[in-house]
C-alpha cells in the first residue's frame, strides 16, 4: 500500500474511484451508440482528406455535410467512402474533391459488400496509423537522445495571433528554460464547427489552431530543442466543436500535449453535453494512441466557483475525467488532470489549504502528470504582488511534484505575455525549483493539523458528491450545476444538431486500431 | 553596483509641492524618480545599455540608470531602469468624467431600491461577442461576488441574470426584452486589436435600431474600459478595474430614480 504524507485513507480513495467508474460507465453506455459530425470529419482526416474548397470550407466538412444533409450521417463516412474507393478506384482525397465540385454523389454509387468496403479503406487507414506511430516514435527518440526537462515541466503560453511571431516568442521561451509551449487559440475558435486551413497571422487573444500552424511550430520547437539540448513539447487545444479533429491533426503533426477535457466545453463554452461527451471519447482514443498528454480543465471551475468551498468538485471531476480517459484507452501516465492555485490571497492559511489539495491530488493520482494552474482570478494588475503569488504557487508545484507547471505571469489580467514577462516567470520558477528541490521529501505534515484535515475533508466531500451523482448520472449533475456553479440542459447548447445515432452500416475502424494501443 | 544606490548627488531642486507642476515622487519631493522596464531588440552589451539610456533621455528622464539588463533570447535585451522625470503636469486643471452616483453597499442599495423604486429591478449581464472570459461578469453577477463585494445575485432587490460568455449581441438583446431588463451589463475582457470596441458599438447600434436604447440603462465593464470610453461609445456608464458590483448597483438604482423609471 502506498504511503500517504497526509494520512489519506486509500480505501476511501478506491471507493471514490469505483463510484466514478460507474458514473463513467453510464456515460459510455450512451456514447457508444452515437456519432457526430466532428467524429466523422476526424475519420475523413485520418483517411487522408485535407484541403479546402473555393469558399474555404474544409473538405472534411464538405463530405460530412453532404451525408448529413441527406440524413445519412448515422451510416458513417467510412461506409460511403470505402464504397466509393472500391467503386471508382480513386483515393479518399480525390473522392472528396469530386464531391466538392459536385462531380460525384457518394451516396448514389452501387453498393458493395461490407467486408469489401472495409478492405478498400485499409491502405489509407494503415498509412495514417503509420504516420502517427512514426510521430510518436520520433518524440520518444528525441527524448532518448537529446533529453527533456525535469518535472514539473515549465509550461508557457504564446498568444500573439500570428504564428510566425509565436515562433519567435516560443523559441525565446525555450531558450529561457520552458519545456512546453502552448499556442493559445484565438478567442471563439472553440465554437467554430470546422478547423481553419493554412498558416494564419490574425487572431484575437491567440492564434488559430490549424494543421499548418501546428507544422510550423513543431519545426521551430525541434530546431530550438536541438539547440538547447532538451525536447520542447508543443501544446494545443483539443476542445470545442472540433475536439477529435484537432486530436487527429495534432497526432499527425507531432503535438505532445492537448487540453482535452470531457466537461470543460459543456460548462464554459455552452457546448451541448451529448456532443462533447461523444467527441471526447474519440479524441482521447487518438490522443492515447499518439502518446499525447492530455490536460483537463478542472482548474477553471475555481474561476467561477469558490476555490475554498468548492475544492471537492475539482477532485470529483478529476476522478470522472480519469475514468472517462481510461475507457478511451488513455493511460494514467498521459492524464494531466487539472487543478489550480486559486484561493483568495487574503485568506488566512490559504497556502496551507492549497498545499494540502496539491499533495492530495498527487497521492490520489500517483502516475498522472498533474497539470497545475497558477493564480488568475486574484491577479489584480499589482504585478509585484502577483509575482509573489506565482512564487507561492511555484513552491507548491515543486513541493508536491506536480507534472506540468503552467507558469503564472506577473502581468496576468493585463496583457498576453511580453517576452520579458515570460523571462521573469521562468526565472521565478527555476529559482524556486532549485532552491527548494527536495522539500517534499524533508517535511512531514502534522497529525491532525490543518493540512491533513483539509485533505481529508476534501476527499470526503468529493466522495459524497460522487455518490450523489451515481444515482442520478452525470447528465443530470450537469443540469443541476454541480460543477463550477454552471447549469447546462441536456438538449441545450451548441452542436446538438451534429449528433446522431449510429445506423446499421456504421463502422469506425480507428477505434479498434488505436484504443489502448501504441 | 550602480552608482545610484547610495546617491550622494546634491538635491538642488525646489522641494516644495506645487500642484500645478507635479512629477513622480521617490523619496524626496520633486525628485521625479521613476522605475521602468522594457525590452529592446538588440543584443546585450555596453551598446545596448547606452541605447536604453539614450531612449530614457528621449522619454524625458535625467540621470538614466540601467540597474539590470539581461539578453532574453538572441537579439532581445531586457532592462530595469531608474531615472528622474523632467516633465510635470498641472493637477489643478484635470477633469476626468466620472460615473455620477454615490456608492452604497449592498444593504444600503437594497434599501434605496425598496424606498425609491418599490420593486425589484432586473439586470441582465453577459460577456458578449466572441469573448470567452466569464471572470468579469461573474465578479459582478455571482452571488459570491469578488474581493469581498457581493455580486448582484445576492441583492434582495435585484433580479440578476448572468448569461455567461460568448453571447451574441442579438441573443443578449432578445433576452433583455424577454426579461424586461431595466439595465444591461456587458463585460469585455479581450481587447486585442480593439475587438471590444467593434462589439460594444454594434450592441448600441442594434439597440438603437430596435428603439430600445433609451428604455434601458446600458453599462459596460472590463479591465480596459473607462467611463470616458463608455460614454464615447454611447453607453450610460463604464466601469474599469477596481470597481465592483456595489458600484454598478448603486449607479443603476440612482440612475433609474433620476430618470423616473418605475
Amino acid at each position: 500500500m502506498q504511503e500517504s504524507k497526509l494520512g489519506l485513507d486509500f480505501q476511501k480513495v478506491e471507493h471514490a474511484r469505483g463510484v466514478a467508474k460507474r458514473i463513467a460507465d453510464q456515460v459510455q453506455d450512451f456514447v457508444g451508440n452515437y456519432t457526430t459530425v466532428a467524429v466523422e470529419r476526424t475519420i475523413c482526416r485520418l483517411l487522408g482528406i485535407d484541403g479546402i474548397d473555393d469558399n474555404e470550407v474544409p473538405l472534411p466538412n464538405v463530405v460530412v455535410d453532404e451525408l448529413k444533409s441527406k440524413g445519412l450521417l448515422g451510416q458513417g463516412i467510412c461506409f460511403f467512402m470505402g464504397n466509393a474507393v472500391l467503386e471508382t478506384g480513386k483515393t479518399p482525397q480525390e473522392i472528396a474533391e469530386a464531391v466538392s465540385s459536385n462531380k460525384m454523389d457518394i451516396t448514389q454509387l452501387p453498393m458493395h459488400k461490407a467486408e469489401e468496403i472495409k478492405a478498400a479503406l485499409q491502405p489509407y487507414i494503415e498509412a495514417n496509423i503509420a504516420r502517427i506511430r512514426a510521430r510518436r516514435q520520433r518524440r520518444e527518440e528525441y527524448i532518448a537522445t537529446i533529453g527533456e526537462g525535469s518535472k514539473p515541466y515549465l509550461y508557457i503560453i504564446v498568444a500573439t495571433g500570428n504564428i510566425y511571431e509565436d515562433v519567435v516568442q516560443a523559441q525565446a521561451g525555450a531558450r529561457q528554460g520552458a519545456d512546453i509551449i502552448a499556442v493559445i487559440r484565438t478567442t471563439g475558435q472553440s465554437l467554430l464547427d470546422y478547423v481553419p486551413y493554412g498558416a494564419t497571422t490574425e487572431g484575437f487573444g491567440g492564434t488559430f489552431a490549424t494543421q499548418e500552424n501546428f507544422r510550423i511550430m513543431r519545426k521551430a520547437l525541434d530546431e530550438v530543442g536541438e539547440e538547447v539540448g532538451r525536447y520542447i513539447r508543443l501544446c494545443n487545444y483539443c476542445s470545442g466543436l472540433c475536439m477529435p479533429e484537432i486530436a487527429a491533426m495534432g497526432a499527425l503533426e507531432g503535438l505532445d500535449v492537448m487540453l482535452n477535457d470531457a466537461l470543460y466545453g459543456i460548462l464554459f463554452r455552452d457546448i451541448n453535453m451529448q456532443r462533447t461527451l461523444i467527441d471526447q471519447y474519440f479524441s482521447r482514443i487518438i490522443n492515447g494512441f499518439a502518446g499525447v498528454i492530455i490536460n483537463t480543465g478542472e482548474d477553471n471551475y475555481l474561476t467561477t466557483a469558490d476555490a475554498f468551498e468548492e475544492a471537492h468538485t475539482v477532485l470529483a471531476s478529476d476522478f470522472i475525467n480519469e475514468q472517462l480517459a481510461l475507457l478511451a484507452g488513455l493511460p494514467e501516465e498521459q492524464q494531466g488532470l487539472g487543478h489550480a492555485f486559486e484561493m483568495d490571497p487574503m485568506l488566512e492559511n490559504g497556502f496551507l489549504y492549497e498545499l494540502a489539495q496539491a499533495q492530495m491530488l498527487r497521492e490520489i493520482f500517483p502516475k498522472a502528470p498533474l497539470k497545475y494552474m497558477p493564480p488568475t482570478k486574484f491577479m489584480t494588475g499589482n504585478i509585484f504582488r502577483g509575482h509573489i503569488q506565482d512564487a507561492l504557487f511555484n513552491i507548491i508545484g515543486q513541493w508536491t511534484h506536480q507534472g506540468l507547471q503552467l507558469l503564472g505571469m506577473p502581468t496576468e489580467a493585463i496583457h498576453t505575455p511580453f517576452m520579458s514577462d515570460r523571462y521573469l516567470s521562468i526565472e521565478n520558477a527555476k529559482y524556486i525549483f532549485n532552491n527548494m528541490k527536495d522539500i517534499g521529501e524533508e517535511v512531514q505534515f502534522k497529525e491532525n493539523g490543518i493540512i491533513r484535515n483539509r485533505a481529508k475533508k476534501v476527499l470526503d466531500d468529493a466522495t459524497k458528491l460522487l455518490e450523489a451523482m451515481e444515482s442520478e448520472g452525470l447528465f443530470t449533475a450537469l443540469e443541476k450545476g454541480i460543477f463550477a456553479n454552471v447549469k447546462r440542459p441536456k438538449n441545450g447548447g451548441k452542436g446538438l444538431d451534429g449528433v446522431t445515432l449510429k445506423a446499421e452500416n456504421y463502422f469506425n475502424p480507428f477505434v479498434e486500431l488505436m484504443k489502448g494501443k501504441k | 553596483m550602480s552608482e545610484g544606490l547610495y546617491s550622494m548627488e546634491a538635491k538642488d531642486f525646489d522641494k516644495t509641492l506645487d500642484l500645478t507642476k507635479i512629477k513622480p515622487y521617490g523619496d524626496t519631493m520633486n525628485d521625479g524618480k521613476t522605475q521602468l522596464s522594457f525590452t529592446l531588440p538588440v543584443p546585450a552589451g555596453d551598446e545596448a545599455i547606452e541605447a536604453a539610456k539614450q531612449l530614457m533621455k528621449k522619454m524625458g528622464f535625467e540621470n538614466p540608470l540601467v540597474v539590470y539588463s539581461k539578453e532574453l533570447t538572441k537579439g532581445f535585451t531586457f532592462f530595469n531602469c531608474y531615472g528622474s522625470c523632467t516633465h510635470t503636469v498641472d493637477y489643478t486643471t484635470i477633469h476626468v468624467p466620472k460615473v455620477e452616483s454615490n456608492s452604497m453597499d449592498m444593504h444600503e442599495c437594497d434599501e434605496y431600491i425598496r424606498e425609491h423604486i418599490g420593486r425589484k429591478i432586473v439586470v441582465v449581464g453577459a460577456s458578449t461577442g466572441t469573448d470567452a472570459h466569464t471572470v468579469g461578469i461573474d465578479a459582478i453577477m455571482n452571488m459570491k461576488g469578488y474581493a469581498g463585494h457581493y455580486g448582484l445575485e445576492r441583492y434582495d432587490m435585484i433580479d440578476a441574470y448572468n448569461l455567461g460568455s460568448q453571447v451574441p449581441n442579438e441573443e443578449f438583446i432578445a433576452k433583455g426584452i424577454e426579461l424586461h431588463a431595466d439595465a444591461l451589463i456587458v463585460s469585455q475582457t479581450v481587447t486585442q486589436k480593439d475587438i471590444h470596441i467593434k462589439n460594444l458599438t454594434e450592441l448600441v447600434e442594434m439597440l438603437e435600431a430596435e428603439g430600445l436604447r433609451d428604455k434601458v440603462i446600458l453599462i459596460c465593464g472590463g479591465p480596459r474600459i473607462s467611463h470616458e470610453l463608455a460614454k464615447e461609445l454611447g453607453y450610460d456608464a463604464g466601469f474599469g478595474m477596481n470597481t465592483y458590483a456595489d458600484d454598478e448597483a448603486s449607479y443603476i438604482a440612482q440612475e433609474m430614480v433620476k430618470r423616473g423609471m418605475k
